[in-house]
């Protein structure tokens, strides 16, 4: 068996569709900052999470520190449960805030974690009891017309 | 009543016709799975076949994902502009590429360029009975002929819709962030913060595997069944663009909806 041209395009087409493959997970996807093997759980009851899904993101102070690993309905206090997974490297003191943001004007939802200055951290499968909900368009709506209904009446003109 | 009988009875006949049809295709398929240990033991007559269908297929491929992307760059920035997001241009370009085009775009070159070459060669091959005289001499000409294109097909076309793709987010990149302007480190860090590996990077490859077999395993059949006549390989090689390219796009909605059906 002699090596031949048609070996070396082949390799080539080979070489390259692989090479394509890899700078496609590498520089377009999100593989490269994807080393967030070490987590551990944290658990929030929130009374409206909105959009938030599961796999968005938990940021403080604008930085990733964890994703949303699983949301349910808590069947005995009817709020939602969220679990999620933070980085081992980041540990939180047992007052910390934990806020449903938006990030934009039509992006997607994220928590956004406030620590507070308690002196003890958060340990694994703790509860984060300071929570804030979703802001959501109709509650707003509804607040600024009760609000408009209770000011006083302007006398007409 | 008797133009009626005549009517119902080619209808049937049509229905045995089809039926009949599917059913030895499946077999086909079910023999080139069979008889594709040939294929990777001499691993030769599939580079053969790789150079014949992925190599050949590289200009048409790159040229056309180059293009794809910078329309995608201009037509996603003249949108995104009303809304004042044009930092998500990355994303949006990364997205649709990964997600759909790479690979449904992809697979409807390779249709047209290999797979049509497939069936011409094959229908011609058994017009001239190179094929009956391969079985003269025990040759098994599904081991021989059909496996190593079938193999060579499926291996090239994640390859294809990658570097498909790679060029088209390359694209979108000249136009968005080099002729129009749109903030290269907002370009970037948007795409990546959007394309998940698994959820859209390995779905996509998923999706091309798929379209390599099916257009490979339809081209091959349709080379398979022709009729041995200049009209019926004509005819066949027709079929097979026909049929891979509704083929596509039909599995590309199934599987775009088992994929990304939970968000």
């Amino acid at each position: 068996m002699d090596r031949t041209a048609l070996d070396l395009w082949v390799g080539i087409f080979v070489v390259a569709g692989l090479a394509a493959l890899s700078v496609l997970a590498l520089k377009v996807g999100n593989l490269s900052s994807y080393n967030m093997s070490e987590t551990y759980q944290l658990q929030a009851y929130f009374s409206n999470i909105g959009g938030l899904k599961s796999q968005a993101s938990i940021k403080s102070s604008g930085v990733l520190i964890g994703r949303v690993a699983m949301i349910s309905l808590d069947p005995e206090r009817y709020e939602a449960k969220v679990t999620m997974n933070i980085d081992k490297r980041y540990h939180f003191p047992k007052d910390t805030f934990a806020n449903i943001l938006t990030s934009g004007l039509l992006g997607e939802q994220y928590i956004g974690m406030i620590p507070g200055g308690d002196t003890e951290l958060l340990k694994a499968g703790d509860e984060i009891k300071k929570t804030q909900s979703a802001l959501v368009m109709e509650d707003l709506i509804g607040k600024f017309l009760y609000s408009k209904a209770d000011e006083p009446k302007q006398p007409a003109k | 009543m008797i133009g009626l009988t005549k009517k119902l009875r080619s209808i049937g006949h049509h229905v045995v016709d089809a039926v009949w049809r599917t059913g030895y295709a499946a077999r086909f398929f079910f023999l080139i799975l069979l008889y594709s240990g040939t294929s990777f033991q001499r691993f030769r007559l599939t580079v053969k076949e790789l150079f014949s269908s992925g190599v050949m297929s590289l200009i048409i491929i790159l040229v056309a994902g180059m293009f794809v992307g910078m329309v995608l760059g201009l037509q996603g920035y003249e949108t995104l502009k009303r809304y004042g997001s044009e930092s998500a241009l990355g994303s949006l370009v990364a997205l649709s590429l990964v997600r759909e085009l790479g690979p449904v775009l992809a697979a409807l070159l390779f249709a047209s360029r290999a797979g049509s070459a497939m069936t011409a060669e094959i229908g011609l091959m058994k017009a001239t009975e190179q094929i009956s005289a391969m079985e003269m001499m025990a040759i098994n000409p599904i081991a021989r002929v059909v496996g190593p294109r079938f193999w060579a097909g499926v291996i090239s076309m994640p390859l294809l819709s990658a570097l498909f793709s790679a060029m088209g987010v390359f694209g979108g990149y000249v136009v968005g962030v080099v002729l129009i302007g749109v903030d290269q480190g907002s370009f970037w860090s948007q795409m990546q913060a959007a394309v998940d590996f698994q959820h859209d990077i390995l779905n996509g490859v998923i999706k091309s595997v798929v379209f390599g077999v099916a257009v490979t395993a339809i081209a091959l059949f349709e080379g398979y069944d022709a009729p041995p006549t200049a009209e019926g390989v004509s005819g066949a090689t027709t079929r097979t663009v026909v049929q891979s390219s509704l083929a596509i796009l039909i599995l590309d909605f199934m599987l775009t909806a088992f994929m990304f059906q939970g968000d």
